[in-house]
């Protein structure tokens, strides 16, 4: 006990803190793959923090550091100045996938954190109707999980997570797997609980990587940058709550972080200048068609040339994270460039956009020889080689020392993929070779 | 509101009075009751060897005969559901048990099963001397072997299958390891485990019939059943009897599926992790009965409070301190002291075995064994190609007509459960009339059970095939060996595996009963390791036993690496339809 009095005077009146937490996944390489590099974070009591970051950022593994579920591998986290090992009372967790227990009915799924709590059962009773009641799913409490759509299930995850009174909720993308509508409805009930101070819950976090969400509901909006994982941004939102999507402020705010998501700022990008990207790069795992598209698009009016990221994903009818992963993706191959949360086409990307099949293809293969650094050395081991021809282990490996060994091989079907659009080189799977040969 | 079926789990006490359907359930319930004490008590009668024990042929003894294989299936099932449900547990829980114990599974799987018989029957006897429990014990684990690895595996596989999300929601809510264990773990693996029961009883008949009638050291002793009442019609060449018998199984499985899987498939849908609502079967009339009768919701009502109990008693258990966890050092000693511990035992146990059989057996015989079990190969491979061209035919025919396909359907899984072992004396007496040679003709035998499988499979390997790829072809002109090649054959590839792998796995099993057969006085015999295996356990001569297994269940495991295997990856791999 003395001990832990001790300690909290050192970490402050936070609900939650992160202190210097880093974690790193093995790879065929001794050092591994770091994701998360030395974060220090802390949710303070009333405060509603969103971390938003690209997909492959560590903004859910961090979450999961801060929830117990995953631990760090140098740094802690603390919960009320005590440090977090395992899952802690006053914390709950709502889930992108919801996690209900399909063979429990609501009632059965929502009593289950105070069933696990030893609460009596007449107690339990009472308290998950209250719940259910409070997140609109009067009437339900009989049905199972499969029987409801998904806003409804997602409810059912929150009532789970409500009931137990938790301190702090941890929200793990809650509302991307839902349509739009379903989405800002249920994002609405939540913000109108939190305002109307209808559950003692003190803090919440939620992790996202719906723009719209994180300014409509946080305080603070976190922006992760990627390989490492690291803290960009730290955004305060001003803004009263409800919050109006239309007001310029609002959408001031969402241009911002766009912009924050889509660009690698000075510093770092002035770091990948001096560093060329090496063979090891985790390349974005963008579709030839969606490519081809976005140039496009792009390249005739209304944009001839040149637009705003939010507004081009709305208009194109494209997530954050496929916008993101084709933008980086023009940028890497040099058909385009972003400034200011716009995107702009370069000379070569109009060519492109411009030009028939056979034209882009040859385009494509010089582009990617010259910026795609692993697809170069693929096609010189090819060239050299006697038989050009070579096994796929070969390569693998060679990225699983960069790599863990599941996105090495994500790495090498985009290379795969994008070569074989430009003729770069062929593969067969059944063997699992890479050659020169064109069927 | 639609009716939920499903047995309550809260029941409440205004709930608890009678209804109708208890008027049916109260008689079934004390008739089975006492049945099964009747049955228990016949169990453990005294007995010394060489007593012979009567069999009747008389029809009218055939239901209390009947009863008595019911009781070894029943409490071979409950052996094998508690065993697999520790062994999995332990396997999926300790990294470093799971290293020693999947292993082990793995081989347990393709010793025959017979094997077991043969090789345990005397300790079991020694067990319970002066009674019939030893014998009976010996049937019931031939049983609990035919039935436990199979379930073992699927449950074991469910549980290292259990959705991440689902874990980590159980970590986040507190639910202790023990509650964990029953709220999530097993009602995931549950809608697995009861079609794996199924099938595993399923097999379990034929091991059923054929581990009544047990010789020891040319001792033969016969277990009252319908397998040593059929053993006796044999010697007598009472074909009518033979008869009478396989009325009396029809019966004994149709109980079993009506009163046992029927309700358990049904209720077991709810457990299943799915998205959509699938489409709602009619709830079979036993679960309605169990379902609406206030005895079982007044059962049901005291389950969930043993359950809350021990959820209570387990919440005051201490919890385990992880060591490994906090000392990532210590961790990777002790996984290193353990690898050095199993290669170590796994080294002396090959030299024991090298000992073994140069002492008692000698090398040439070792090779004799190893050329009859390569004839034994070529039979098996021979028959799965022989049934492959008799059913993929006809089951695709069936598949193709979805209505047909959903009549048929039962019927073959009847067929594949019911012991093909009760046909033999009929085949057996043809070879003798006839005077057929049985190096040829008792190799039917081996897949008379089995070949359902390759049938029911490829029927729903059919069914499953879109429609769209079918009215494709027809659109494109592709026909006749065309369409076979590149609509059909690559289209139900997995399935057909499926089929093949069970059917070759029953067969190699089936080999120890069918490459040698008696009709009365008449003994034929074809060369095969099964046929070895057979002879010796009728001598009793132990090291030979062993010999003759260890080689079957070498042939069966590089077998299934090599081939079966390998064509599983493919199908998995290339020609899943989704």
């Amino acid at each position: 006990m003395q001990a832990e009095t001790t300690f909290a005077a050192d970490v402050g009146t936070g609900l939650i803190a992160a202190h210097q937490v880093c974690k790193t996944y093995a790879t065929g390489d001794a050092a591994g793959r770091l994701v998360l590099d030395h974060i220090d974070f802390t949710l303070k009591e009333g405060e509603i923090v969103a971390i938003l970051g690209k997909s492959g950022s560590g903004k859910s593994t961090f979450l999961r550091i801060l929830a117990g579920l995953t631990e760090p591998s140098d740094g802690f986290a603390s919960y009320r100045g005590r440090r977090i090992d395992d899952p802690v009372r006053g914390l709950a967790m709502v889930f992108q996938s919801f996690a209900l227990f399909p063979w429990l009915t609501v009632l059965g799924n929502v009593e289950l954190g105070l069933e696990a709590q030893g609460v009596p059962l007449h107690e339990r009773h009472q308290r998950a109707i209250a719940a259910i009641d409070l997140i609109g799913l009067d009437g339900f409490e009989s049905a199972y999980p499969k029987e409801l759509s998904g806003g409804m299930r997602q409810r059912v995850g929150f009532a789970r997570a409500l009931v137990v009174n938790p301190d702090v909720l941890l929200l793990d993308e809650p509302f991307s797997q839902l349509d739009v509508l379903t989405a800002e409805t249920l994002r609405g009930d939540v913000d109108d609980l939190w305002r109307d101070r209808r559950v003692p819950t003190k803090g919440i976090i939620l992790v996202s990587h719906n723009i719209e969400d994180a300014v409509f509901l946080a305080d603070r909006i976190i922006v992760f940058g990627s390989d490492p994982g690291c803290i960009r941004a730290d955004i305060p939102v001003p803004l009263p709550r409800p919050r109006d999507q239309a007001n310029p402020i609002f959408r001031n705010l969402v241009d911002q972080v766009y912009t924050l998501l889509t660009t690698v700022p000075g510093a770092e990008a002035a770091k990948r200048r001096a560093e060329p990207i090496g063979i090891g790069y985790r390349l974005p795992d963008a579709s030839i068609q969606q490519l081809t598209g976005l140039l496009e698009a792009l390249s005739q009016s209304p944009y001839d040339g040149r637009a705003d990221l939010p507004k081009l994903a709305e208009s194109e009818h494209l997530s954050t994270d496929d916008l993101v992963v084709l933008v980086e993706t023009l940028q890497l191959l040099g058909f385009a460039q972003t400034a200011g949360g716009d995107i702009e086409v370069l000379p070569d990307g109009r060519t492109f956009a411009a030009a028939d099949l056979q034209h882009r293809k040859q385009m494509f293969n010089e582009h990617m020889r010259r910026a795609v650094p692993l697809a170069a050395h693929i096609r010189r081991v090819l060239d050299e080689r006697p038989g050009h021809s070579a096994p796929e282990g070969r390569f693998l490996a060679e990225l699983e020392d960069f790599l863990p060994e599941e996105e090495a091989r994500q790495v090498f079907e985009t290379v795969i993929n994008w070569a074989r659009y430009a003729e770069l080189f062929a593969y067969d799977i059944d063997s699992g070779v890479l050659s020169l040969e064109n069927p | 509101m639609a009716e939920r079926w499903g047995l309550p789990i809260v029941a409440w006490p205004s709930r608890l009075r009678p209804s109708i359907w208890d008027g049916i359930a109260l008689p079934l319930v004390f008739g089975g009751l006492i049945l099964l004490a009747w049955a228990s008590h016949q169990m453990s009668q005294p007995f010394h060897p060489g007593e012979a024990l009567p069999i009747s042929l008389d029809p009218r003894h055939l239901p209390a005969y009947a009863l008595r294989t019911v009781m070894r299936m029943a409490v071979a099932l409950v052996a094998s559901l508690v065993f697999s449900i520790v062994y999995a547990a332990i396997a999926a829980k300790s990294k470093r048990a799971e290293k020693l114990l999947i292993p082990i599974l793995d081989i347990l799987q393709s010793v025959p099963i017979l094997g077991f018989l043969s090789i345990t029957v005397t300790g079991f006897i020694a067990l319970f001397p002066g009674s019939l429990l030893g014998y009976e014990c010996a049937a019931i684990f031939a049983i609990f072997t035919s039935q436990a690895w199979n379930m073992t595996f699927s449950l074991y596989q469910s549980f290292i299958a259990v959705p991440h999300d689902l874990r980590e929601a159980a970590r986040m809510y507190h639910l202790s390891p023990w509650n964990s264990f029953w709220q999530l773990e097993m009602p995931f693996a549950l809608p697995q485990l009861v079609w794996n029961m199924m099938m595993s009883v399923s097999g379990g008949w034929f091991f059923v019939v054929a581990s009544e009638a047990i010789s020891v050291n040319g001792n033969n002793v016969l277990l009252p059943g319908i397998g040593s009442y059929i053993s006796v019609a044999i010697d007598q060449r009472d074909l009518q009897a033979v008869g009478y018998a396989i009325l009396a199984m029809l019966v004994l499985i149709l109980i079993y599926d009506q009163l046992l899987f029927r309700p358990l498939l049904a209720w077991v849908q709810r457990f299943k992790v799915e998205t959509i609502v699938g489409k709602e079967i009619e709830p079979p009339w036993f679960l309605k009965m169990l379902q609406r009768a206030r005895i079982f919701h007044a059962l049901a009502w005291a389950l969930s409070l043993m359950a809350l109990f021990s959820s209570r008693v387990a919440q005051r258990l201490p919890e385990i301190p992880n060591v490994a966890r906090r000392s990532r050092r210590f961790g990777r000693a002790l996984d290193m002291m353990w690898a050095v511990i199993l290669i170590g035992s796994a080294l002396a146990a090959l030299i024991e075995i090298a000992h073994f059989v140069h002492a008692e057996v000698g090398w040439a015989e070792v090779g004799h064994v190893f050329v009859l079990g390569a004839i034994t190969l070529v039979r098996v491979v021979v028959l799965i190609a022989l049934a492959a061209v008799v059913w993929v035919p006809i089951g695709v025919w069936i598949g193709l007509r979805p209505g047909l396909a959903h009549r048929i359907q039962p019927v073959i899984q009847f067929l594949a459960a019911f012991p093909a072992n009760l046909f033999f004396p009929i085949v057996v007496s043809l070879i003798v009339f006839y005077r057929l040679t049985p190096e040829v003709w008792l190799s039917p035998l081996m897949i008379l059970g089995t070949q359902w499988y390759i049938l029911f499979n490829v029927i729903a390997g059919t069914l499953a095939l879109p429609n769209d790829y079918l009215l494709v072809a027809g659109n494109l002109g592709v026909r006749n060996w065309l369409w076979w090649r590149r609509l059909i054959l690559p289209g139900i590839f997995p399935a057909f595996v499926t089929g093949a792998v069970t059917a070759s796995g029953g067969s190699w099993n089936a080999s120890i009963v069918s490459e040698i057969a008696r009709w009365g006085d008449t003994t034929l015999r074809a060369t095969g390791i099964g046929a070895y295996i057979a002879t010796e356990t009728d001598k009793g001569d132990f090291p030979r036993i062993a010999l003759g297994i260890t080689v079957l269940c070498l042939y069966v495991l590089v077998f299934n690496r090599l081939v079966w295997r390998r064509l599983y990856q493919l199908a998995e791999e290339r020609l899943r339809l989704d």
